[in-house]
């Protein structure tokens, strides 16, 4: 069952105001820009992108904010934010884990790398360590079927995991370092598993 | 003449608009299509999928709410597809709806449940867990169930379309959606009870009314609303002797399909503080009497004095019937003092032009630009806002407002709060660049100071400066708050040759006048009374009460059969509901019986006679529901304004009469969206 986000998270973590920085100024004028005079609301996914960005997930204020940059009434602001569930909604660790489960992914067994990550962590779906640096959640198909199981750490996607190299990545992350992106079987791409076949050897 | 399309529903052949949807040329057609998300005042949304109806040549069921019309369609509503597929929404919209239909308010006026009798399936396939959705703060007036909410985002559109208060979204998608404010803060429109009738099914319900009656239990009573001087058709819901809701009734020239909160909510005050026996101070204070007592010492007081020093103001509740009678007994005892502008509001008693919305409020779909001064509609008259808002959807119409600043719901060009604005527009400087049919819409704010005459004078130069006054077009009104007041003026409740208005009365209290009646007058200075002998004619124990010698208990507006004028000058009749409480009788039969025991009995008996007496002397008032146009003419004076700024008239729109002030409902919104309003902030 999915979560409601009906209303807005826990109220402790919500700030009373939010403001972009400079550079996200900025960068929120040049989006808005892009829109003919009247029609800046289209810039509302980019926008609270960028909040998010910024913030790691999107607070009230931040929709507030937005709504006000693009004279749009707050709450519609608030229905494009919780529409997508890409939006975090609530503060979320360092590196956002998120697992995929559906069908292709779970047919190369993702059960695994969800009790990896488990495991490893030490936290269910939808929960954060205590030091702050990891949240796991589960989502739907991530489009890496073809290199299937994967999982999506930020911006990041790790594919052709095993329980293995899912807690490797795990432990690099934690240590500070940057893991090696992608596939983590060996492999280029999406190229066959075992090397490639098609326009080999000929003329 | 639109352009019409020729279409076959169920075998008959019709000739349309060709702008009407699949839907509703189906129901000109005859044939009825269940429904839940398409209303034919706001947007289409398209999203219930019950509409769903087979047209030839068409692969799929197709949602009439959402097709536009082509010639020579033919379409069926009751084929075996269009039925499979109208059981098959049906079915889907069950899915997640409970089961609660005994502890639910809308059981008997339920949507869901009538199309599910006629269009559903008798059993369920669905064997899974059931959705529930939290409950959500709407305010005090609208309770919430949303478990049971199908979606159909009628109450998003309408705050977002009729009442400009975009408050509600829909969050989250498929099987997270929820219908919320998100931030969890009520509502605050004056209009929001809307929803509650829009709403299809359960989820949004009347909070005051929780769990009081069922419709089969109430009766209903077809009346007009006296909250605002509008006169919003209303139906007055009551069982035994308490009304127990009032709902708007369709009138597409006043209120459409809408009132507002306080027209709806308000009605709890209607059982609370009322004054149900005459009363009058003794040596211990206020004493229970008899009438015969009552009105005897009444007798007894008048036959010492000189009639000149009797005097009579009228407050806002009050209707024709009673102003007709009270003014009558006053030409009868002799007096000149009388008036039915207790705020002291400025009109030209000659020109009848000078106090009516001259436009009409389904005129104003006929401008193209407004000029607002020291009026703010949304609070004085929410119904007719939501016209100048319809308008302003519409596209094409540009309003300016010289008066205090507000959120109108609109944008409104704020010319700043200045009579000296009023001056330059007078002189010349329009604010709209071309207008070809401009209002001009005066409020209470503006004319109830002691320079109204000047502003009236100078609004009615202004409209015509503007234009706004032509052969077939009179865009100058005033926005008249009080029920009563365009009544009072239609009849002539104003001080005769020699006499005084309001404000001579109040300050001659105890010494030119010593006699005054209050016809359930609360909204005025009482402090000045004492000196004088009150008798006090009204339904609440309010301010006027407090003061009064003599305390004659009389009907509200639900209690007794009255004809009432609106702003547009329109006379409508309210009907009577529920019996006065206690000893408490219409206010003409009181002053009637009155007449007789100071010996000046007047010439009617029954309520037939009185209105044929009335109708005599004032014709139009006979004419029910239709407006008899004024003839336009300068009213007004020409004396300089003074550089005061304009007050808003109504500080807090929930408590502006007895009623209201009355009602424990209008404390608790009061509380939740006018934080920081006096609870009891008079009228004036």
């Amino acid at each position: 069952m999915s979560q409601s986000r009906g209303r807005p998270g826990a109220p402790e973590h919500q700030p009373d105001t939010f403001t972009f920085t400079k550079a996200n100024l900025e960068e929120a004028e040049r989006i808005m820009a892009r829109y003919p005079q009247g029609r800046t609301a289209s810039a509302v996914l980019p926008l609270l992108d960028l909040a998010q960005r910024q913030a790691g997930w999107v607070p009230v204020a931040a929709m507030d904010m937005v709504a006000d940059m693009l004279a749009m009434p707050p709450i519609r602001v608030y229905e494009v934010a919780t529409f997508y569930t890409m939006f975090n909604l609530e503060p979320v660790g360092r590196y956002l884990v998120q697992v995929c489960t559906t069908t292709p992914c779970m047919l190369r067994d993702s059960d695994s790398i969800v009790e990896a990550c488990r495991n490893r962590l030490g936290i269910d779906f939808d929960e954060t360590t205590p030091d702050g640096l990891f949240t796991l959640k589960e989502v739907e198909c991530l489009g890496a079927c073809v290199n299937a199981p994967m999982v999506q750490i930020n911006d990041a996607y790790y594919e052709d995991l095993d329980a293995g190299s899912m807690v490797a990545v795990l432990d690099a992350l934690a240590r500070g370092e940057t893991p090696q992106t992608g596939p983590q079987g060996g492999r280029h791409a999406s190229e066959p598993q075992s090397g490639p076949r098609t326009l080999v050897g000929g003329d | 003449m639109a352009e019409t399309v020729t279409i076959t529903v169920d075998g008959v052949e019709i000739e349309v608009d060709r702008r009407l949807s699949l839907l509703q040329a189906c129901e000109l057609a005859g044939a009825e299509v269940p429904r839940f998300c398409f209303h034919d005042r706001l947007s289409i949304a398209g999203n219930c999928r019950m509409c769903l109806v087979e047209v030839e040549k068409a692969p799929k069921p197709v949602a009439s709410c959402a097709q536009s019309l082509m010639d020579g369609m033919v379409v069926s509503t009751k084929s075996g597809v269009a039925r499979k597929a109208q059981r098959s929404a049906m079915e889907f919209l069950l899915i997640n709806h409970p089961l609660d239909c005994p502890i639910c308010d809308q059981g008997g006026e339920c949507d869901l449940q009538d199309q599910a009798m006629g269009y559903g399936t008798g059993i369920s396939r669905y064997g899974e867990q059931k959705r529930s959705v939290q409950e959500k703060n709407f305010g005090p007036l609208i309770k919430t169930a949303m478990t049971r909410c199908i979606h159909c985002t009628r109450c998003i559109r309408f705050l977002d379309e009729v009442a400009g208060v975009p408050a509600l979204g829909a969050t989250g998608r498929s099987e997270s959606m929820e219908i919320t404010n998100y931030i969890e803060q009520g509502i605050a429109s004056e209009l929001s009870g809307n929803i509650i009738d829009l709403c299809p099914v359960g989820a949004l319900t009347s909070g005051p009314y929780a769990f009081v009656a069922r419709p089969w239990e109430l009766v209903t009573t077809e009346s007009v609303d006296v909250m605002d001087a509008t006169g919003s058709n209303v139906r007055v819901d009551s069982r035994g002797r308490e009304v127990l809701r009032v709902l708007p009734r369709l009138h597409e020239d006043i209120n459409e399909e809408w009132i507002s909160d306080k027209t709806r909510f308000a009605i709890d005050g209607l059982v609370r503080r009322r004054l149900d026996q005459p009363w009058m101070r003794g040596g211990k204070g206020l004493e229970e009497v008899s009438w015969e007592r009552a009105l005897g010492a009444i007798s007894q007081h008048l036959e010492s004095r000189d009639a000149t020093r009797v005097a009579a103001i009228a407050g806002d509740l009050v209707d024709c019937e009673t102003l007709f009678t009270m003014k009558r007994l006053m030409a009868a005892i002799g007096s000149p003092h009388l008036d039915c502008r207790q705020d002291g509001m400025a009109a030209d008693p000659d020109v009848r032009a000078s106090w009516l919305l001259n436009s009409t409020i389904a005129g104003i779909e006929e401008a193209d630009a407004c000029l607002l001064i020291g009026t703010l509609p949304r609070r004085e008259a929410a119904i007719v806002n939501a016209r100048l808002r319809k308008r302003w959807v519409a596209g094409g119409f540009s309003v300016a407002s010289v008066g205090p600043a507000d959120d109108h719901s609109y944008p409104v060009t704020e010319l700043g709060n200045v009579t000296d604005t009023l001056r330059r527009i007078e002189a010349g400087e329009s604010p709209f660049a071309d207008a070809v049919k401009p209002l001009v819409i005066v409020g209470k704010g503006a004319l109830a100071r002691d320079d109204g005459d000047a502003v009236l004078g100078a609004a009615a130069r202004i409209a015509d400066v503007l234009g706004a006054i032509q052969e077939d077009w009179n865009g100058f009104g005033v926005l008249n708050v009080a029920a009563s007041r365009v009544g009072g003026l239609d009849l002539g409740f104003v001080p005769a040759p020699g006499g005084l208005d309001t404000a001579g009365i109040l300050n001659g209290a105890g010494s030119v006048v010593d006699t005054i009646f209050l016809l359930g007058a609360d909204e005025i200075d009482t402090s000045n009374l004492r000196g004088a002998f009150v008798i006090y004619v009204g339904h609440h124990g309010d301010r006027g009460a407090a003061v009064a010698d003599v305390i004659l208990p009389a009907a509200a507006w639900t209690e007794k059969d009255a004809t009432y004028v609106n702003l547009e000058g329109r006379p409508q009749r309210a009907q009577r509901a529920v019996f006065p409480p206690g000893d408490a009788r219409e206010d003409w039969r009181i002053l009637r019986a009155l007449s007789g025991v100071l010996g000046v009995p007047l010439p009617f008996d029954d309520l037939d006679s009185l209105r044929e007496a009335m109708i005599e002397d004032v014709p139009h008032l006979g004419v029910i529901d239709s407006i008899t146009p004024a003839p336009w003419r300068p009213f007004g004076s020409t004396r300089a304004m003074s550089d005061e700024p304009l007050v808003p008239a109504v500080g807090n729109f929930y408590r502006t009469c007895t009623i209201s002030r009355a009602s424990p409902t209008m404390s608790l919104v009061t509380d939740a969206f006018l934080p920081g309003v006096a609870q009891s902030a008079p009228c004036s």
